[in-house]
């Protein structure tokens, strides 16, 4: 799509560069480990070595002895308030502090609060904590077996470690048509768990003002506002009222999901610092981020797909077993205790899909973050494009022909799905014909072909995706209540330049630039005359915060949409100053001018100025508009993505020879920006597929837990990728967008996993189960017999 | 805790402190001197992060103690641009959309600009071998071998006299 505006404008389809990278690059950003107040104390937290135990005492008389140290914080000092415990988004409750036992190793026992980091760190060191060891529990399938031990034994009743059962779809119609059916597969497999791993870990300063009453929390979240109203729902009791709240999300150095939860150490932080009555500090380290901070993944799943002998799927059944960890601290909306895992019918035709899923307590962490993904979408085109491959290897047939064979048309677009989304428009044929063409598929094949014979391993994996993103409309979609509309306020200054903020937060995604060249596209103020803003709930409008690729379908629309009420306002102000009635009047960017008579014009500059100068009688002064958007419906972003891979026969390795995404995220605001998430997204469906892995030994021990065995791609790992797009414009987003941020972390692991099985399936392998580390795939040649 | 004073260079700046034997550098440069642009990311000299200059050598500073830069040069992402003048490699990370959220950019800038600084045209392996010892999660690392590259383009058609040839 030909931009509409002058690069001088900059509005939609431009690569502008950041507005935000000035200060990166100079080192100024302003992240929350950077920002220093007068009088700040340090606060380092004393964690659990044991997965399950009670606590038999705690003695703090050594740490408190170390200068410097001012106060030690138990969950009996918490228990006072009542704040040792704490809601999930869940409906689930999570322990701030424990008082009787705990219920993971790392989890927080209490905390150390002193003038400096090293001297509150010696003080974790002194404090002393004795423990009685209990039974721990950490496979969730063990974890529902009669007899096992009951985990939360705070909730009185609860006889068994289930904690919810969700199911979608008809389940009598997909049995009869498994039962109709030519050919059945079925695959179990595992997505496990993962932790998002930003480079910048989580903390937060909160700083009491004893005086006047008011709590600012300078702090790592991607939803800033919910934040406050959680934080004045859960200590209303202590005090804290919304008005005296303030959360503050500076700089953020990566967020994936894992800075949405409220994780303990912020609540203890504010707690120490209304207790004392300073600024204290909490920034948690790299192992305690890994090993202590939600989770992603961990879903058991067996994935069956009927069909015809022609190679026609009829019907798709999904049973899942989902690990929460001690407590269900998913963040999800909350009417969807699974996400949105019912989108696991994917890019496919399917009449007849039935989906069920129970979840279990275990000694883990808490979790079910996105990492990178909206709401477990991605264990959901795991399911779909693993078992589409099964099938195609059962049937003898290309997985290419498979799945044209059984794409939505795209002429049954807005399509309704078998588990009851609408999809707003797609075009699937289109995306993987165009990968194919451009990676030269029949020529890999033929390639392929002859490596076989030569005993040489290759294999060619695809995957073509569908992702729901941008929740949601408030008919179905809140947290705690909250509907997941969001927000945008702009205000045009005299000069003709514009303020706007919003309701989300970035974390890297460009939204100081994107948004502004959303303004500019509406109102061809030039976008770097747009200063954007956001993450101060004293001055943004009130929004959901930015995860599972919301921002552009939700927030992005609302500035679109407040632009337009500034443009409604501009058009009466010059139907006053060209002396003609609104009716006369067309707007091209940046100016209305009399139909007929275009010489005949006011700037939206000459607008501003006027409204502030001249506005008609009767008219208000000024020129600000606020926008509430909520979503008729969701995203639905696709794109198909081909990956090559070598395998090495004497270390298992999996080499990345090519990977060619081809994205469909609608209209695009900045191809550039678009690119770098993508390129990014990749990275993060590589990691999982190839390297991460969060483990737990039989007795809750954790391995994974520092980036000495969690292993986070570097440069030599990563392939360089190779991107392209087709355009299918959203037909219900005011500017055609789609969310874009996640589409590549979903699709590219069942790409890879593809390609590796593909590699392998002459010797009879169907699946394997990700991480694909060397060792995993070296004991499958060695089973197979082929490890040189 | 026995404290020792001592007397570093950065940006060619001396600064004199008295510190703690155990102080890490990078809390030396953040938290002593509030050069808040080397970021951690770690504490265990994997991401990068909190990559600086020591005498022209790239060193991750959460595992340096601040004793033993005594006597010596410390460059930080905050000493690239001079005289109100980018860095190349700043200018390439900006132009080649090489950073997203900025939190590994300071320690990506350090590592590059010491790799532009022995190889004027480094290839992609080279680059992407240089850069292993930092963690990106959000660009994909090809967006930022494409900066290294613009730089060192940049850097061979306006010679620097800082840099050799």
């Amino acid at each position: 799509m030909e931009p509409k505006t002058s690069a001088a404008v900059c509005g939609m389809g431009h690569s502008m560069k950041r507005k935000e990278d000035p200060r990166f690059i100079r080192g100024q950003g302003r992240y929350v480990d950077d920002i220093k107040l007068p009088g700040m104390v340090h606060l380092d937290i004393v964690r659990s070595p044991y997965a399950h135990a009670r606590i038999t005492a705690i003695r703090t008389e050594r740490a408190l002895a170390i200068p410097g140290v001012l106060a030690v914080i138990t969950g009996e000092t918490l228990k006072g308030f009542n704040l040792h415990w704490m809601p999930t988004l869940m409906s689930d409750t999570q322990m701030v502090l424990p008082v009787e036992k705990v219920m993971y190793q790392a989890q927080e026992v209490a905390a150390v609060i002193a003038t400096d980091r090293y001297i509150a760190a010696d003080g974790v060191d002194a404090v002393e904590v004795d423990y009685e060891p209990l039974p721990v529990v950490v496979d969730p399938r063990k974890a529902l077996e009669p007899g096992a031990p009951v985990l939360r034994t705070d909730k009185p009743g609860k006889a068994d470690n289930h904690i919810w059962h969700w199911e979608a779809g008809d389940r009598q119609a997909t049995d009869q048509a498994f039962a109709a059916a030519d050919v059945v597969v079925k695959q179990d497999m595992y997505i496990p768990r993962i932790h998002v791993a930003s480079i910048e870990t989580c903390g937060c300063v909160a700083d009491f003002d004893r005086v006047n009453g008011k709590l600012t929390v300078y702090m790592t979240t991607q939803a800033p506002h919910a934040i406050r109203t959680v934080f004045a729902l859960v200590a209303g009791h202590v005090g804290l009222s919304e008005e005296k709240i303030r959360i503050v999300s500076p700089d953020l150095g990566g967020g994936f999901g894992g800075k949405v939860p409220v994780y303990p150490g912020y609540v203890i932080a504010v707690a120490a610092s209304v207790v004392l009555g300073k600024p204290v500090k909490w920034v948690e380290d790299r192992m305690e981020n890994l090993q202590a901070d939600s989770f992603a993944r961990d879903y058991h799943m067996t994935a069956e797909l009927a069909a015809k002998r022609d190679g026609t799927m009829t019907a798709l059944r999904i049973k899942t077993l989902a690990d929460h960890g001690y407590t269900d601290a998913a963040a999800n909306p909350s009417k969807f205790p699974a996400g949105l895992f019912s989108i696991c019918t994917g890019s496919y035709d399917l009449q007849h899909a039935f989906t069920e899923m129970d979840a279990a307590y275990t000694n883990k962490p808490p979790g079910g973050v996105a990492y990178r993904c909206s709401f477990r979408v991605t264990e959901a085109v795991h399911a779909i494009e693993r078992v589409t491959d099964v099938l195609a290897l059962e049937l003898g047939m290309d997985p290419a022909e498979l799945r044209f064979k059984n794409f939505i048309p795209p002429e049954k677009f807005p399509y309704k799905s078998a588990l009851g989304w609408e999809y707003d428009s797609g075009n699937y044929p289109a995306a993987l014909q165009k990968a194919m063409d451009k990676i030269g598929y029949a020529e890999l094949r033929r390639e392929q072909a002859e490596k076989r014979q030569r005993g040489e391993l290759m294999g060619i994996g695809i995957c073509s995706f569908t992702e729901i993103v941008g929740a949601g409309p408030s008919k179905d979609f809140d947290i705690l209540g909250i509907k997941m509309f969001d927000s945008a306020e702009i205000r045009i200054h005299p000069t003709g330049k514009a303020i706007a903020r919003f309701g989300t937060k970035s974390q890297g995604q460009g939204h100081e630039t994107t948004y502004a060249q959303i303004v500019a596209e509406e109102l061809g103020i030039p976008a770097e005359h747009v200063q954007v803003e956001e993450g101060d709930t004293d001055t943004a409008p009130y929004g959901l915060g930015t995860y599972a690729s919301r921002s552009t379908p939700t927030a992005g629309a609302a500035g679109a949409m407040a632009a337009r009420k500034i443009r409604a306002k501009a058009k009466k102000i010059a139907a006053h100053l060209l002396e003609v009635s609104e009716e006369d009047l067309e707007w091209e960017v940046g100016k209305f001018f009399v139909k007929g008579a275009p010489q005949k014009s006011k700037t939206i500059q000459e607008i501003a100025f006027a409204a502030y100068t001249n506005h008609p009688p009767g008219m208000e002064a000024g020129l600000e508009a606020v926008d509430y958007y909520d979503p008729p419906n969701l995203t639905f972003p696709f794109g198909s993505y081909i990956c090559v891979v070598d395998i090495d026969r004497g270390t298992g390795e999996v080499k990345i020879r090519r990977f060619l995404a081809v994205d469909d995220c609608g209209n695009i605001i900045n191809p550039m920006i678009v690119d770098g998430q993508i390129h990014g997204g990749l990275s993060m469906g590589l990691a999982p597929a190839l390297f991460e892995e969060i483990s737990y030994d039989d007795n809750g021990n954790i391995s994974g837990g520092s980036f000495m065995d969690y292993l986070v791609p570097t440069a030599m790992e990563t392939p360089s990728w190779e991107t392209d797009k087709t355009v299918t414009p959203s037909p219900h987003h005011p500017l055609g967008a789609k969310g874009v941020g996640e589409s590549a972390t979903v699709g590219a692991p069942p790409a890879i996993v593809n390609a590796v099985v593909d590699a392998l399936s002459h010797l009879g392998v169907r699946h394997i189960d990700i991480p694909m580390t060397p060792e995993k795939v070296w004991n499958i040649l060695r089973e197979k017999g082929v490890a040189e | 805790m026995a404290h020792h004073d001592i007397t570093v260079k950065v940006q060619g700046v001396e600064h004199q402190a008295k510190v703690e034997s155990r102080l890490l550098l990078v809390h030396f440069l953040r938290e002593t001197l509030s050069l808040t642009g080397t970021h951690i990311g770690c504490d265990t000299t994997h991401c990068g992060a909190c990559t600086v200059l020591l005498d022209g050598q790239p060193v991750k500073s959460c595992t340096v103690l601040a004793v033993q830069a005594d006597g010596r040069e410390v460059m930080t992402v905050e000493g690239l641009e001079k005289g109100g003048q980018l860095d190349p490699i700043q200018e390439g990370f900006r132009q080649e959309h090489g950073l997203q959220c900025g939190f590994c950019t300071p320690g990506m800038l350090m590592t590059s600009y010491a790799l532009l600084q022995r190889d004027a045209d480094p290839g992609e392996g080279a680059i992407r071998q240089a850069i292993s010892g930092n963690l990106c999660r959000c660009t994909g690392y090809v967006n930022i071998v494409k900066s290294v590259q613009h730089a060192a383009a940049a850097m061979r058609s306006t010679p620097n006299p800082q840099t050799p040839q």
